[in-house]
């Protein structure tokens, strides 16, 4: 296995080769925010939050999909860097309908980390107030559209850890949501297991378990990556 | 099928047609026949019956012939008298000129002016059977030397050497981003051996293109010749043309024409008894916008959501079932035939220094003459607009030229004197693009424009990534503010941050092409967004 250097905010960085910047600046203890990002499924790209600027390069790379290269020059908070970050979590709020007050995950939500993490104290864009709906057919969880972001974090982790396929994305554009089955209600999906990764792989309050009230969602995380190393690397405890 | 038969049948129909005196070539290309052309071929055979005229007049359905804001066009072989605007009831008219005597009589249509700079600066090479032969009749393509180049290249060069003739002419993707095609083909070939595909983009979605449409329309078997060459030059053996729904005529014509060549065995296991085989599948896309851009569309092919992905890795690398992909556009593989035939040092004399060849735009909006035009590369958009399109009808004068759709911008009038190609459009903050060319005259809003190209981003944004999928809605809303003449400066600064971070974070080129109308338009016409910005009504002073 060969080794690549590069340099990270200044910081030098060796990382094993086919490793992404993301995980060589996780390495480093440097921070880039992500949304979309979950350990242990696929990388997708689409939350824009973990653009880093490369020398050399005139277009911003997700630092979760991009490999490193030798002697590679990121810059992952520079100013522009910061306030595309503040205008993408801002254009997220005035999308849907969040309000943290009443949330099952306030205090526990990476999209309200993100927002003070930027900085964002108000948003310069007009809200929609989209007319969502809340799903609650399923006996143990509920999906309430209203806090989606669109990760598609469920959708991942159902189909790549899970294996049911419960999850995918009806519609495209500011119409596109998240669906259950065969755009079913939850509760009448057959293929569910009722397994509750796509409660822990939610960054907000949108997958939730019912009887949690404001503030109150709690997550596992360690859970999905303890299952993807049990499963690719056979190691079985936790 | 070997090469004697293929040159034998291209002879009998060629005696076939020189039996007939005289040839009535009806445009059957979707835009004639929205305007009738069904029942202007039916009545003029119909016409040709009742004169008796059948031995010696053939009455064909062929494709585009290029005049389309003056359909149904029918054109006279051999005398080359171009018929616009006909109707069924013109038939009989059209058939008793036919002697020659009676040119002005009543019943006639008006006759097309064949020196008119609208066909006279067009140089056809992609079009060079468009409006010549019947595309349902792969006999007529045999007849004008089809399928010889496919013998040529599997007979005679490596695909090696086919690569290197590609390369030399200097063909650019006519997609709109103008990739080297041959330094394409070229790293699609070097991948490892194995599965292979050849994937012909047929997607065409701008509003106000179709110049793909009428390439498929009227010579569907040119685009599969190109794609099995292309094939044999990678070393794929299965290729699949993604064409829209939305273009029933050129899919029916399409799978008709791969059925022929099945049936001659040009298409299919050992053409030519050469070792070489390629099928080619058709893929209907269910009308998304964003599956022309290739990670989509490849998701689509597959049966998944028409979903871009992030690149690298690049189709060339990893395509279609994760297989080394070659992507062209209609018109890029409409070029192939050619260059193979007439060689690359031919076809690089032709056009500018970067941008070689010929390139085919829909020319549409505001202008006299609207249709299909194919130019030289360097031909200067004054050229196109003024002297093939005539300018603006009763006298308006022409304020911009929109290229390259949604993805493109304005070329303001002041810039008319600039050649098309790939550079200097870029320099002009627009881009070839497709090749829609949408003319604009002085009542045009550009802050209309904007929001126009803005509305159709938002609806087709496929919703993956956050700046183009809630962007392009802010975009569209903060656009609507300055037509309701509520919008201040600060609306304006607004819009320009929010343009450059939709352009610089989205993640296919739908997003990242989405604000480009805007920019465009605020570059040379930021006055009318500034008129457009509420006055304070107080003391007169411009809110900030």
């Amino acid at each position: 296995m060969s080794v690549r250097t590069l340099t990270i905010d200044g910081q030098p960085v060796a990382i094993a080769e086919g490793a992404t910047i993301l995980e060589a600046a996780k390495e480093a203890g440097i921070h880039i925010p992500t949304l979309c990002f979950l350990e242990g499924v696929s990388a997708v790209a689409a939350c824009r939050m973990c653009l880093v600027e490369v020398e050399g390069i005139s277009k911003l790379l997700p630092a979760c999909v991009t490999q490193v290269a030798e002697e590679m020059v990121v810059h992952t908070n520079t100013p522009k860097l910061q306030e595309y970050r503040r205008m993408t979590v801002e254009l997220l709020f005035a999308e849907g309908n969040h309000v943290c007050s009443i949330c099952v995950a306030n205090g526990n939500c990476e999209l309200q980390d993100a927002a003070i993490k930027v900085g964002m104290d108000h948003t310069r864009f007009p809200y929609r107030f989209p007319n969502r709906s809340v799903d609650v057919s399923h006996p143990q969880f509920g999906i309430d559209h209203n806090r989606c972001i669109l990760c598609t974090r469920c959708v991942r982790v159902c189909d790549e850890i899970e294996g049911a396929h419960v999850w995918d994305v009806a519609q495209r554009g500011t119409a596109a949501y998240i669906v259950s089955g065969l755009n079913q209600p939850w509760g009448e999906v057959d293929a569910c297991t009722s397994c509750g990764k796509c409660v822990d792989a939610c960054p907000t309050g949108a997958i939730f378990r019912k009887g949690t009230t404001t503030a109150e969602k709690q997550r596992d995380r360690a859970k999905l990556e303890f299952l993807v190393n049990a499963r690719e690397k056979h190691e079985w405890t936790r | 099928m070997d090469l004697q038969e293929l040159l034998e049948m291209g002879k009998q129909e060629r005696d076939r047609q020189d039996l007939k005196q005289t040839r009535i070539r009806c445009c059957t290309a979707a835009g004639c026949l929205s305007s009738g052309a069904a029942a202007v071929k039916n009545s003029l055979e119909a016409a040709v019956t009742v004169a008796n005229l059948e031995d010696s007049v053939e009455v064909c359905g062929v494709g585009c012939l290029r005049f389309c804001g003056r359909g149904a066009l029918v054109e006279i072989d051999p005398h080359r008298i171009l018929y616009e605007e006909v109707t069924a009831e013109n038939a009989p008219a059209i058939i008793s000129a036919l002697s020659g005597e009676e040119r002005n009589q009543e019943g006639l249509p008006v006759q097309g002016d064949r020196q008119h700079p609208f066909f006279a600066l067009q140089m056809p090479i992609v079009l060079e059977n468009s409006g010549k032969i019947d595309p349902e009749r792969i006999e007529e393509y045999i007849a004008v030397g089809g399928y010889q180049q496919l013998h040529h290249v599997l007979m005679e060069m490596t695909p090696q050497e086919v690569i290197e003739e590609i390369a030399k002419s200097g063909l650019r993707g006519r997609g709109g981003g103008g990739y080297p095609t041959g330094l394409k083909w070229a790293t699609v070939a070097k991948m490892p051996k194995g599965q292979k595909y050849v994937v012909c983009n047929a997607d065409e979605g701008d509003p106000g293109a179709f110049m793909d449409r009428s390439v498929l329309e009227s010579d569907p078997h040119r685009i599969l010749e190109g794609m099995a060459i292309a094939g044999y030059a990678v070393g794929a053996n299965y290729g699949y043309i993604y064409v829209r729904a939305e273009y029933p005529l050129a899919i029916k014509r399409l799978e008709k024409a791969i059925q022929q060549a099945k049936k001659y065995e040009l298409l299919g296991s050992q053409i030519f008894d050469s070792t070489f085989d390629f099928k080619i599948d058709i893929r209907v896309g269910a009308g998304a916008f964003v599956c022309g851009e290739e990670t989509a569309l490849i998701a689509s092919i597959e049966g998944k959501r028409g979903n871009p992905r992030p690149r690298p890795p690049y189709p060339a690398e990893s395509g279609l079932w994760e297989c080394p992909t070659l992507i062209n556009n209609v018109e890029t593989l409409a070029n192939i035939v050619p260059i193979i035939r007439e060689g690359s040092d031919w076809y690089a004399s032709i056009g500018t220094e970067n941008s070689k060849g010929t390139k085919v735009f829909a020319l549409t909006g505001k202008v006299c003459n609207t249709g299909l035009i194919e130019v030289p590369m360097g031909t200067t958009v004054r050229q196109i607009v003024e002297e093939m399109g005539g300018g603006v009808p009763d006298s308006g004068t022409v304020k911009a030229v929109q290229t390259g759709g949604p993805s493109g911008g304005c070329i303001p009038a002041e810039f008319f004197d600039t050649p098309v190609d790939y550079e200097s459009l870029l320099k002009l903050g627009t881009m070839m693009g497709s090749g829609g060319a949408i003319v604009m005259d002085e009542n045009t809003s550009m802050v209309e424009i904007a929001r126009f190209y803005m509305e159709f981003c938002r609806g087709e944004s496929c919703g993956k990534c956050v700046p183009c999928r809630a962007g392009t809605v802010q975009l569209y809303e903060l656009l609507s503010k300055f037509l309701d003449q509520q919008a201040t400066h600060a609306d304006l600064e607004k819009l320009k941050a929010l343009s450059y971070m939709v352009k610089e974070t989205s993640l296919c080129g739908l997003g990242i092409s989405a604000p480009n109308p805007i920019l465009s338009t605020l570059r040379y016409f930021s006055e009318e967004y500034e008129e457009l910005i509420q006055q304070d009504s107080l003391n007169g002073k411009v809110t900030v």
